[in-house]
């Protein structure tokens, strides 16, 4: 029983059908009832279909329906086909649970917004696109949800349009995204032309036959869905829209640029495990490119001072984990990282929006301080992601980003200089989030005094999510309990569930990787992982310690560390330059470029010979009218001329 | 009662008839009139779609009379399931375009919705004729209306450029008809019959040195009409000038006449030196695909913006058709159909504004969404259809075309999909920069949204815009045996069929010429 499938995405895009189509008609209070019912009814359905699922023998779990025939042409076939497996049943939960609790959250968080209503239908929107695109059987639908949650990103983005800053940051979202796109769509016909399919199942098991010996083809397929990937998902060096992003409302960088929308260049990674495996040479680039992605935008998260830019470049950094996790092979460390990361990060999101709103739509942290007694569900559920994120035993970013660690050390395709980048992100990570909560909830209060006469707990419909969202951030992180600590029926739940759909892949790299992957099988060593565990929590708690003494109370050091340190303070407060770099050395050419094309060849060429041509007829007309002269004699005297020279080339020259 | 392809044709003909002798002081009779006609001839193309059989073979609807029988000239209807589609492109698009003239043309009303109704007659025309002598008759008849509405009913430059336009497309046309009549008598040569009859044209083998002239003679004439770079710079000026409807006819119909003869006639007539002279246009396709963009991206004017688009659009089709295979020329032949669609729409749309404000100038607007809400829905989805969203029309065929393209040759597939960015850029920016942000202008602040009757001139766009971009199905099942028997002439060419599956990845469609160059030594 799998006909119900196609319903998962198709709820949400009838919530959309009412909200856009009844736009202003819809009573104000029912708009975001309506849209959040309908992810409510999607995430029964694929809680359904998990249990179905789980029901089956492991391997045979998959739940394909097919609806028609999308384009048909020639040998190529793309239907609307969806296939619900233990990893994309994962994603659905993710997407349509999280989904659920954002959307009620916004019930609250935008109950004074004029638009609610065009809110709301975009919201279902993006959540039928996600839907989509997690759902699909083949790259081409996957690619239709690709653009769509990208379609949705920019108009939620630009959801304020009157502000320029936003509508920029919206339109600047969707040509990064696009550019990635590209690199999509050219993976997607190598792949096309080489198996003959686009259908995800169909390629995992031709693929290892129908690109034989040319790897280089593989490389190249998957390198350009990996571009694709950079963009969906702001890695290094197309990450610099997200952190723009955040000029959209908040429970929309909850949902979009933090829990789900953002994850799709890990899920196709993860979905498509057979054709990367297949390649080392992408792999090392996607953990290289993941590694120092983690890193870098962890260092930026450290100086800047809009509480939701600090998130944004957290999620950049955090992404950049989950691509280093798929990059040394363990791409189910890599989907854990996924879940746990929508856990705590939509919690932090929503927490700073319950901080802004009650801030009065102020988000410099500078301005801010001692919040903790006036937000109390606020403050402890944000502590608690932050210990979650700051990977604190016991929470679910500890298990999480543990495995990741742990296999980019241990992995064949690993490295231990993956696992010390890691490592130290994972330090940065934990100082620049309690330097938020310091800056944010302790300490003096740095609000004006109007401010603070408003300042107020959020209600009910906004903080019951914040808990329950806390609740998955301590607890999501035991279906994935590290080796050593699997006792007895407590193993790692999650790698279990989705070893199906990751077997083909390993199987083909221990092929590749046979002696190496024997003797990390057979030396899984408890102390070496003990150790390395024991490092990266030392690290982070080290990291703690060190933002409590700097931001807990008196900032006097960090302004010396700061004086101290200027030219780096300098350097991370600006981003290292890089949107800069961007404009003058791609953005600001073309666009010059462009007005050469535009002035120089199309008017002055172009136009140009052409009309030197319409005047050299004009000229040619001017002086062969003479000739026509109306007089008898020189018309004879040329017809004479002309005789001659007919009479004189038949006598001597033939 | 005429045959259903003699109505089509000429219905509208016989409204402009009425409309002429109608008093010149009824505006709204003539009008309605002109509405009803076109109404009527759409319903009778949507008969035609429904009686076509998708899976018949060869022409349908065949009609030829004998009608200067020494010369060989006959009045042969028939179509295949290219020209079907166009002409209910066509048909559709007539409706739309008299309708959104009905307020803003105000003088000269009886000769303008005459001009209306001849300049389908003319399209519909040249989508029906098998012979070539009527192809060209019909193919002159369209350049005479369009020269008046953009020369009597255009902007503050419009004699410059309705001159512009007839001279391009003149310069085409005459050396066209020079074509023309040395095929009609190689024809004879052969085989000793006087005939126009297309079809049986493309029958004959002619020298390659002939066919080369031949293809170029023609291949100038259609090029104009695309535009293919760097033929292009009449369009701009054109569109620009032009009245709305007349940018919603040119750019929905018209320059489809140029792609639609390469492959009525070029194709068929000149397989040798279609292959040959194919890396050359598909050189020139992606130059198009990709000048036009940048330029497009750089205009001031909204609809000399469009207009560029245009190029890079038909950019796009010609790639399709000339990567000859069975992904690309499909596609081709559906993104003539979604480009008339799409930028009909972005003209209709940019027209309501200038209606309203008498202007086009980008930096003139700005927040119209805040006063415009159903302007700004309506624009937003032509904008997304033109930029080849997924499930929007513009995405199957762009697709298609550049999984075509990508077959035939890797790197022109990878430079045309940069268009795929570059169609992002220059039309989100001005999007943006219209629709968004605040209202600064104060000129812009008490705008009316949209009327009931620009409602219902947009809807059925939208509504083909969705339809084609979930199911296109239908299409391509009437698409598709018209371009796999256009690409068995091509293949039947060369040395055995081409299957397009085991072809590998990268046969090049350079290899194409070295294999014709070398055929020809050989004749030699």
């Amino acid at each position: 029983m799998s006909d119900f499938l196609y319903l998962i995405p198709l709820l949400p895009l009838i919530g959309f059908a009412i909200n856009a189509l009844l736009l202003g008609r819809v009573p104000r209070g029912l708009t975001g009832i309506i849209a959040s019912a309908t992810v409510l009814g999607s995430f029964l359905l694929s809680l359904v279909g998990f249990i179905e699922l789980a029901g089956l023998p492991v391997d045979q779990r998959q739940l394909t329906q097919t609806l028609f025939t999308w384009i048909p042409l020639g040998d190529f076939d793309a239907t609307i086909g969806f296939l619900l497996d233990p990893l994309s049943a994962i994603m659905v939960l993710v997407v349509t649970g999280v989904g659920f609790l954002i959307h009620v959250y916004s019930i609250g968080y935008m109950s004074h917004d004029p638009g609610i209503g065009r809110y709301f239908a975009y919201l279902n929107l993006f959540t039928f696109s996600m839907l989509t695109l997690v759902l699909a059987d083949n790259f081409l639908l996957m690619f239709v949800g690709w653009e769509g949650v990208g379609l949705c990103s920019y108009l939620l983005i630009g959801f304020w349009f009157q502000k320029k800053s936003a509508a920029d940051a919206g339109k600047k979202a969707f040509i990064v995204n696009r550019i990635g796109d590209f690199g999509f769509l050219l993976g997607m016909f190598i792949i096309f032309w080489q198996v003959g399919s686009l259908n995800f199942l169909e390629v995992n098991e031709l693929a290892p036959i129908a690109f034989g010996g040319s790897i280089g083809l593989v490389t190249a397929a998957t390198l350009l869905l990996f571009v694709g990937a950079t963009g969906k998902s702001a890695q290094i060096p197309l990450y610099t829209w997200l952190p723009d992003a955040m000029e959209g409302p908040t429970p929309v960088s909850a949902l979009i640029h933090a829990a789900t929308m953002v994850t799709a260049g890990v899920y196709m990674i993860a979905r498509t495990n057979v054709l990367f495996m297949m390649s080392p040479d992408t792999l090392l680039v996607v953990a290289i490119v993941g590694a120092a992605t983690a890193f870098f935008a962890a260092t930026i998260g450290l100086a800047q001072n809009d509480i939701k830019r600090v998130l944004a470049y957290s999620t950049v950094s955090q992404l950049g984990y989950m691509f280093l996790a798929c990059g040394v092979a363990a791409f189910t460390a890599g989907i854990f990282h996924l879940m746990t990361h929508a856990f705590f990060k939509a919690l932090l999101f929503l927490g700073a929006g319950s901080v802004i709103h009650a801030m009065s739509e102020e988000q410099d942290m500078r301005n801010m301080g001692g919040l903790k007694k006036y937000l109390p569900i606020t403050y402890i559920t944000m502590l608690i992601a932050t210990l979650a994120i700051a990977g604190i035993p016991g929470l679910s970013g500890f298990f999480s980003k543990d495995e990741i660690l742990f296999y980019s050390f241990t992995n064949p395709q690993g490295h231990w200089l993956f696992w010390l980048v890691g490592a130290i992100t994972a330090g940065i990570t934990a100082f620049y989030m309690f330097r938020l909560i310091y800056l944010t909830f302790h300490g003096r209060e740095r609000m004006d005094e109007k401010t603070k006469s408003h300042l107020h707990e959020s209600p009910r419909v906004m903080t019951v999510p914040l808990v329950i969202l806390a609740v998955l951030s301590i607890v999501g992180g035991y279906v994935g309990l590290p080796y050593v600590f699997q006792i007895g029926s407590f193993t790692n739940l999650i790698a279990d569930w989705l070893k199906p759909v990751m077997a083909p892949g390993q199987a083909l790299a221990a092929e590749a990787f046979a002696p190496t992957v024997l003797a990390a099988e057979g030396g899984h060593s408890t102390a070496l992982e003990l150790t390395l565990m024991a490092a990266s929590v030392g690290l982070a708690v080290i990291a703690i310690l060190a933002a409590r003494a700097l931001y807990k109370s008196d900032h006097a050091a960090v302004t010396r560390l700061k004086e101290r340190f200027a030219g780096v303070h300098k350097l991370l407060e600006n981003k290292y330059w890089v949107d800069e770099f961007y404009g003058a050395t791609i953005v600001r050419p073309i666009v010059a470029g462009s007005v050469f094309l535009w002035k120089i060849v199309d008017v002055v060429i172009i136009d140009g010979l052409i009309n030197g041509m319409a005047a050299l007829t004009a000229g040619a007309a001017d002086t062969l009218k003479f000739t026509q002269s109306g007089r008898v004699r020189t018309y004879a005297t040329g017809f004479v001329i002309g005789a001659v020279l007919v009479i004189a080339y038949f006598v001597y020259l033939r | 009662m005429p045959d259903l392809l003699t109505l089509v044709t000429f219905l509208p003909l016989l409204g402009a008839v009425i409309v002429a002798l109608l008093p010149s002081a009824q505006h709204g009779l003539i009008k309605t009139v002109s509405l009803a006609t076109a109404l009527l001839t759409t319903i009778v193309s949507f008969i035609l779609y429904a009686q076509f059989d998708p899976l018949g073979n060869g022409m349908q609807f065949v009609v030829n009379i004998p009608w200067v029988e020494s010369m060989g000239i006959n009045y042969h209807l028939g179509i295949d399931g290219i020209s079907l589609l166009l002409i209910v492109l066509t048909t559709i698009l007539t409706p739309i375009a008299i309708l959104s003239s009905w307020h803003s043309i105000t003088t000269g009303i009886k000769g303008y919705f005459a001009s209306m109704l001849l300049l389908t007659t003319g399209m519909i025309g040249v989508f029906c004729a098998l012979d070539l002598f009527l192809f060209y008759i019909f193919w002159e008849v369209m350049l005479i209306p369009m020269y008046f509405i953009i020369g009597i009913w255009g902007g503050q430059r419009r004699v410059y450029a309705a001159i512009k336009f007839v001279l391009f497309t003149m310069f085409g046309s005459l050396l066209m008809l020079v074509a023309v009549i040395y095929v009609y008598f190689a024809y004879q040569a052969q085989t000793g019959d006087f005939t126009f009859n297309i079809l049986r044209l493309s029958e004959i083998d002619l020298p390659l040195t002939a066919q080369y002239w031949l293809f170029g003679a023609f291949a100038l004439a259609f090029a104009v009409k695309v535009p293919l770079w760097p033929l292009h710079t009449w369009l701009p000026d054109a569109h620009v000038q032009a009245p709305t409807a007349g940018s919603v006819i040119l750019a929905g119909v018209l320059l489809k006449m140029g792609t639609y003869g390469f492959i009525r006639l070029c194709m068929p007539m000149f397989p040798e030196a279609t292959l040959a002279f194919a890396p050359w246009i598909i050189g020139l396709s992606v130059i198009a695909i990709i000048y036009g963009a940048l330029v497009s991206m750089v205009q001031k004017d909204i609809k000399s913006l469009v207009a560029f688009s245009s190029v890079s659009h038909m950019g796009f089709v010609m790639l399709g058709l000339f990567v000859m295979n069975e992904q690309g020329m499909s596609g081709a032949v559906l993104q003539m159909i979604n480009h008339g669609i799409s930028t009909g729409a972005l003209f209709l749309l940019v027209g309501m504004i200038y209606d309203r404000r008498h202007t086009r100038e980008i930096a003139e607007f700005g927040g119209l969404a805040s006063v415009m809400p159903v302007f700004a829905t309506f624009f937003m989805i032509a904008t997304l259809s033109s930029i080849g969203l997924p499930f929007t029309n513009g995405f199957v065929g762009e697709f298609t075309i550049l999984l075509g393209a990508y077959k035939a040759n890797v790197t022109v597939g990878v430079l045309a999909t940069t268009g795929v960015i570059l169609a992002a850029c220059y039309m989100l920016w001005m999007f943006q920069r219209v629709v968004w942000g605040k209202v600064t202008n104060p000129a812009n602040a008490k705008l009316t949204d949209l009327g009931l009757r620009e409602r219902i001139i947009l809807i059925p766009l939208v509504v083909l815009i969705f339809w084609i971009g979930i199911y296109p199905k239908p299409l391509f099942d009437r698409i598709e045996p018209a371009v796999q028997a256009n690409l068995l002439v091509l293949t039947e060419r060369l040395d055995g069929p081409v299957n397009a599956h085991q072809t590998p990845a990268s046969v090049d469609s350079l290899e194409f010429v070295t294999q014709v160059d070398e055929a020809t030594k050989d004749d030699n």
